[in-house]
Formats: structure tokens, C-alpha cells, sequence
């Protein structure tokens, strides 16, 4: 079959152009690697008709472990039989996706060895992706990685895969150590992330700032961003040097402020701390200028999710602020009264987000026993319609009444 | 086997991030005072200590073998003692603490076809689900749109002339595991045909209570066909998510004739200024027209150049429509508004214009 070339002329389109092409990809490890040249007849396949040709899953995986591996098979394994199996492998990404040489050549070696030497770097959940194994591969693949250091990500109703942002390591903004607590929490809920036992995924994402990097506020379960609770730190001569050389202070950064919260009389910048949202906009303008307060937490939200089922959702406050500080341990104990109540509660492949659409907000922070707050909301109710849960009788005294 | 199982190691997690910080980064952690962009795709932070740490940002097409990360390797060895980073949009980051390494470092990626940019008021590159590549419930491929898009675009990615900020992603379906719905402009596979049932093998691959429950619209129920049990779909009450044949295999919604594109714009998930929104529907839908998808990457162009050359200074997408309001985005945008267009599932009534601010 190595000395069959697989005619793709469709796919040969996507070699032109500047932007990297991913089919010379797939054509390089195609050089040495069967599976890829039969990914490429079959691609050029779907091209052709407009359609996969991909099974629907397949439980799959290594010993002990119910997530990390997404069974794949083609549809047509007589004309590709090199992708009969072709499975994904997700591997837990360190914090930041920070690595060095050596490291990545240990994984490029291991892949080499035992798939199709494609991958992803990284996936959309943070993982780096392993692209097309066959099952006999999986367990000495598994072995190899944990010599090396790497252990499987999350797939299925389990912990997904905890992801942040660069965080403190380069990003002057980071309000928390984004990159320590996913550490932590990836560390501390191993059980929860290879062991599927909710009923569907659930997901943390750690930003460090209200810029929000890696989409927590759109794409996690439990969403942790940076914010400070104090005054943004301004040099004035740093603000003099920007208006200096030439930055309409103005128009670039006063007229922007959602909160109305700043004036610029031409000399001095003043803000009204207790007034700003803490939207970023000014200090992503002026960082050599202005900066996060030094009383550094996060916001905690919860509940974002992509469309399936019941429509998307953005994550909505469940702390306003918080200090984030190992062992994290406001956290852990939300996090565990959560996943009782869901796990008790919840439907199958009902996102936590969900969950708590079904049973009312108040409803959920009496069941996780925190106390409602007005930052949770956008504005407080437009309808009458309040579940009073007791109600007086007619004998009852004025005395039992107060 | 047995020899695997006897050192086997469980649940050990991923490495520590601390064995892959680059020295630099190790003494100025949390201690970064500021960043400048010195260029296109190539930064610097400065720490309280004075120490400057470049960054140097390439694209990737997020598929890759391992003959380019091994490249990847080597360019880290040359110019970055050996380490580099990726970043949340699937570029490669390389950390430079030579200022004069950075100009032959961008020498060499171009040479290995990576452009550098996509820092500042540019197009970062486009976040991506698997496509036919990988997927068994894709509507329309993913990376083949996703290189013909930013073919087109890569001007916008290589310099910061934009107004903003401008972020593309694409999901191959409903599921959208590149999570679009927050994007300035985002590319969605859609279905639209009903599921084409299996009646001869649902009952022994799925559970029929659990199809039915599977329907956000309750279209799907129990039902007996020649003599197997089986479900039937009411069809005009299918919205085409797909999630019953995520729970079933055979309930197949993948139909060349009728799957296609949707394109939606305006969404956003940074705190900055405006709150995060949604993305909204902008084109219902359009062919699936491999290998260049010629009616979305035209699409796509002329939306991002639209909004480069009517948006205020730092205003996003989405920022821009909700000041100067949807009917002129429709009519600036030449969009036919049309039925499609309006939202009927849960809390559409909260999307029904409800005030006379209205432009003429």
C-alpha cells in the first residue's frame, strides 16, 4: 500500500495558499505512515461526496480508565483498512501549554511508534490531541506516556480537562496563578477526570483577568476569573508619556469606559474606583500606565455551555469575589455541593448550566447552601410570580407573626 | 501485556508546569511590570527586575505531524534554549530572551510556511473542531474551510491594521466543540434534514426510552415499524441538533443534499467594554462547496472588511452592529433578512425589538 500513491486532487487545492496547510501535514506523516495515507484517501472521499465517513464512536480505552480515549472507525474499513480503527487520544496538556524540546520529542517519539504521527496542538478543550490509533496500541501507548511523565485527559460525563491562560508566567495582567490551580485541581479531582460518573461533562477554565484568554466565561462549567477588588494602579508619568506621544486619551480610553468611571483633564487621569467593572479596556490600552488593584482575586461564575441541549449559556456569578489561595478550598467544597446536588439530580447529559435553568438559580444556591447575592444577576425579577414557600393561618398571633 | 501491567502507573496527571518554564520566566514569575507589541506577532514584557522576555507568535493549522513539531523542537533549540509555548488559539509562541534572535527566527518560520502575528488588533487564528478528518457528526469539513478562510485573510492576521480585535471560529456542528458561540464571527455546519432512521438496527444498538428523552422538542417517539420496535421523528418539529444521534447511531442526520453553513457574527468573550454576547445569525446558510467553499470564505472576507472599515477604533464586531443597529448591519452587509432569521425557541421573545430606537 506504500508504493499505491492515493490520487487527492481535491485535497491538493488546500497545499496552495500562505496560510500552513494542513493537508501537507497529513501528506508528511504520510511519508512514513499508512494510517495517514488512508486518512487522505478518505478525506478526499468526503471531499468528494460531502460527507464523513466516520462510525459513531466505540467504547474504547485503557485499563481503569473511562475517558481519555474516543473510539473512532471508519465506515468504509475494506477500501481503508489502515483507519478500520482510528482512534483519538487526548493527553492532559501542561498548565499554560508550556513545554520544552525534549519533552515534545518524548511524545513525537511515542506517537511515531504506536498511531499516525498527526495531532492536535491542542484541542479545543486544551488537551493535546493524539489523532488515530488502533485499539492493541493503547495500552502500550498509555504505558509510554506515563513513563514519560503524561497521563490521559478527560472525555465523556467526567472532569474535562482544566485549562488557563499564560497566567503570572507572562502576562503582567494575571490577578491569581492560573497556572497553579489548574495544576491543583487537575491533581485533585484525578478520580473525577478519568472515571466518568456525572451525568455529563464538567469543565473549569482559569483566567487570570476579565480578558478572559481561554473563554472560561463561555466554555466552562466553573469559570474562574481574575479581578482585584481595589483601586487600578496608575503611573501618572506613564499616563503623561502616552498623552505625549500621541494617544487621545480621551477618545482611546475615557470615552470607552462602560462605567463612566474616568476623567482626563489633559494633566491627570482620575478614576472613580468604586464605580469601575474592572472591564480591562483602559489597562489593555495603557499597560505601562495602569494596572490590576493589589487586592487580587477572582470572580467565580458558573453554568456556560455550547448550545446541545437546551441552548447556550454564558457562566453567571456565583462568587463575586474570592481569594484565590492553595489549597483552594472555598472552592473544593462549592465544587463537591455541586457535583452532590447535579450528580443526585440532574438528567443525563444535563450540563450543570442547565441544571440549574431547570431548578430556578435560588432553588440551586439553597441546595450548594450559599447565600444569594446581587452580583449574581443582571437585574432582579420582571414578574410577580415568587414561590412564597410558607404562608401564615388565621389562628396564628400577632405575637408568632414578628 | 504482563510487563505493562507490572510498572503501570494511573492517575499520576500531567507533568508540572515548573519543568517546562523557560529560567527567564522561573525568576519573573508574577513579576511582569508591563508588555509592549514591538511589531506584528512579536512582543516583549518587561519585568520590575528589567528583565525583557520577546515573544514571537506563529500560526498553525492546529492539525499537525510530528515532522513539524519536531521542527518546532528545533527552531526552540536554536533561538530559545529549548523551550516554547502554544497558545489558546493553537498558535506557537516562541520565548526569546536575545532581541537579536527574533529576526532570524521569523526567517526560519517562514521558510517552514508560518506566518507571524496575530497579537493585537488582528485575526488570530481560527479555533476548530475536527471536520470529516475525525468526526462521525459533522456537517461540513473543518480544517478545509478553515485554510480557505484564512488564505484569504492572512493579510489581516500578519499585520494589526484592524479597527479591534477580530476572532473567527468554526464548529463542524451543533455540538460545537470549538465552542463559536462567543465569536466575532463564527462558522457553524448546520443539518437540515430530519433523522434518517436505522428502524432495522435501533433496537440493538439504542435504548428507545433514551432517544426519545434525547429531543429538546419531544419530536421523537416509541414506535413499532415492520414489526421491530423503533422510533418515528415528527419531522416539523425537528431543529436538526443532532442530539439523538449522539445518543444513537441510528438516527443519522449527515446528508450531503441538505447539510451546509451557517455564518453568525458579534459575539465576543472578553470583559473589555461591552459585557461577553453571543454571536447571532447573520447568513442562515450556505452550500458546503469543497475543496475552497468559495460562498463562505467571500462571505466571511466581506463581513471582516465591512466591519474593518466601518468600526470605531477598539470596536468588536458585535460592539459595532449594537451601535449602529441590526437592520443597517442586514442592509450594510447586503443580507436578506428572512424568516430564518428569527429566533423561536426558548425566551425568543426577548430578541423581539421592543422599543421604537430605529434608524431610517
Amino acid at each position: 500500500m506504500a508504493d499505491t500513491v492515493v490520487k487527492t486532487p481535491k485535497l491538493d487545492e488546500l497545499e496552495k495558499g500562505k496560510w500552513p496547510s494542513f493537508v501537507k501535514e497529513i501528506k508528511m506523516a504520510a511519508k512514513t505512515s499508512p494510517m495517514a495515507q488512508d486518512l487522505l484517501g478518505q478525506l478526499e472521499l468526503s471531499y468528494e461526496q460531502k460527507l464523513g465517513h466516520w462510525k459513531h464512536g466505540g467504547i474504547v480505552g485503557v485499563m481503569g480508565y473511562g475517558g481519555g480515549v474516543i473510539g473512532r472507525y471508519s465506515d468504509m474499513p475494506d477500501k481503508f483498512p489502515n483507519v478500520s480503527h482510528f482512534h483519538t487520544i487526548r493527553i492532559n496538556q501542561p498548565s499554560g501549554w508550556f513545554y520544552t524540546s525534549k519533552a515534545l520529542r518524548t511524545l513525537c517519539d511515542i506517537w511515531e511508534k504506536h498511531g499516525s504521527g498527526l495531532t492536535n496542538m491542542h484541542g479545543s478543550t486544551g488537551d493535546i490531541i493524539f489523532l488515530g490509533t488502533s485499539t492493541p496500541h493503547l495500552e502500550p501507548i498509555f504505558s509510554e506516556l506515563t513513563k514519560a511523565g503524561f497521563d490521559l485527559g478527560g472525555s465523556g460525563s467526567d472532569v474535562r480537562t482544566p485549562s488557563c491562560c499564560v497566567g503570572p508566567a507572562r502576562c503582567e495582567w494575571a490577578c491569581y496563578d492560573t497556572l497553579a490551580m489548574a495544576y491543583d485541581l487537575t491533581m485533585s479531582f484525578q478520580d473525577e477526570l478519568h472515571r466518568p460518573a456525572f451525568p455529563y461533562k464538567f469543565k473549569f477554565k482559569m483566567s487570570g483577568c476579565p480578558n478572559d484568554c481561554v473563554a472560561s466565561i463561555a466554555r466552562s462549567d466553573m469559570s474562574i476569573i481574575g479581578t482585584w477588588r481595589d483601586s487600578i494602579q496608575i503611573d501618572k508619568d506613564a499616563v503623561a508619556e502616552y498623552a505625549s506621544r500621541g494617544m487621545d486619551i480621551k477618545a482611546d480610553v475615557v470615552d470607552n469606559c462602560p462605567a463612566k468611571c474616568m476623567e482626563w483633564d489633559g494633566k491627570e487621569l482620575h478614576i472613580e474606583n468604586s464605580y469601575c467593572r474592572r472591564c480591562m479596556h483602559c489597562i489593555n490600552v495603557m499597560p505601562k500606565a495602569l494596572r490590576p488593584g493589589k487586592d487580587r482575586g477572582a470572580t467565580v461564575l458558573i453554568g456556560a455551555k455550547a448550545p446541545i441541549i437546551e441552548g447556550a449559556l454564558l457562566a453567571s456569578v456565583l462568587y463575586p469575589f474570592v481569594k484565590i489561595e492553595a489549597p483552594y478550598q472555598q472552592i473544593k467544597d462549592v465544587v463537591a455541593k455541586i457535583w452532590d446536588v447535579w450528580c443526585e439530580e440532574g438528567k443525563n447529559r444535563e450540563r450543570i448550566g442547565e441544571f440549574i435553568q431547570r431548578v430556578g438559580l435560588g432553588n440551586f444556591l439553597d441546595a450548594i447552601e450559599v447565600e444569594p447575592v446581587a452580583e449574581m444577576v443582571a437585574h432582579p425579577r420582571e414578574n410577580p410570580y415568587v414561590f412564597y414557600e410558607e404562608y401564615f393561618e388565621e389562628d396564628e398571633t400577632a405575637e408568632e407573626q414578628k | 501485556m504482563p510487563e505493562v501491567m507490572q510498572e503501570r502507573l494511573t492517575d499520576i496527571g500531567p507533568p508540572h508546569y515548573d519543568k517546562f518554564l523557560p529560567p527567564i520566566v522561573k525568576e519573573n514569575y508574577g513579576k511582569w511590570r508591563y508588555h509592549e507589541v514591538i511589531k506584528p506577532g512579536v512582543m516583549v514584557h518587561v519585568s520590575e527586575t528589567g528583565k525583557k522576555l520577546f515573544t514571537v507568535r506563529a500560526a498553525s493549522p492546529r492539525l499537525i505531524s510530528i515532522e513539524k513539531i519536531r521542527n518546532y523542537a528545533d527552531l526552540a533549540d536554536k533561538y530559545c534554549d529549548g523551550y516554547l509555548r502554544f497558545t489558546s488559539r493553537h498558535n506557537v509562541e516562541f520565548l526569546l530572551t536575545k532581541e537579536e534572535n527574533i529576526d532570524p527566527l521569523i526567517k526560519d518560520l517562514r521558510v517552514l510556511g508560518h506566518p507571524v502575528g496575530g497579537i493585537q488588533n488582528s485575526i488570530s487564528s481560527i479555533v476548530h473542531t475536527q471536520g470529516w478528518i475525525h468526526c462521525h457528526s459533522a456537517a461540513t469539513d473543518a480544517s478545509g474551510i478553515v485554510k480557505s478562510v484564512m488564505d484569504e485573510l492572512v493579510g489581516y492576521f500578519e499585520t494589526m491594521v484592524l479597527p479591534g480585535k477580530l476572532r473567527i471560529a468554526l464548529a463542524c456542528c451543533l455540538n460545537m466543540c470549538g465552542a463559536v458561540h462567543c465569536s466575532d464571527i463564527a462558522i457553524l455546519g448546520i443539518h437540515r434534514r430530519p433523522p434518517k432512521i436505522d428502524h432495522e438496527n435501533l433496537h440493538k444498538t439504542c435504548e428507545i426510552p433514551s432517544v426519545s428523552a434525547s429531543c429538546p422538542t419531544a419530536a421523537i417517539r416509541p414506535a413499532t415499524v415492520g414489526g421491530k420496535p423503533s422510533v418515528e421523528v415528527i419531522e416539523e418539529r425537528c431543529m436538526f441538533c443532532a442530539n439523538c444521534y449522539t445518543v444513537c447511531p441510528s438516527m443519522k442526520l449527515n446528508d450531503p443534499l441538505n447539510d451546509g453553513v451557517s455564518i453568525w457574527v458579534g459575539g465576543k468573550v472578553s470583559n473589555a467594554r461591552h459585557e461577553p454576547m453571543f454571536s447571532k445569525l447573520a447568513i442562515p446558510f450556505l452550500p458546503n462547496n469543497p475543496p475552497r467553499w468559495p460562498e463562505v470564505t467571500d462571505a466571511v472576507k466581506g463581513l471582516v472588511e465591512l466591519w474593518a472599515k466601518n468600526a470605531r477604533k477598539y470596536e468588536r464586531m458585535g460592539e459595532w452592529i449594537n451601535r449602529i443597529g441590526w437592520p443597517k448591519f442586514f442592509q450594510m452587509a447586503g443580507i436578506e433578512f428572512q424568516k430564518e432569521h428569527i429566533d423561536d425557541f426558548k425566551h425568543a421573545g426577548l430578541t423581539y425589538k421592543r422599543s421604537t430606537h430605529l434608524t431610517f
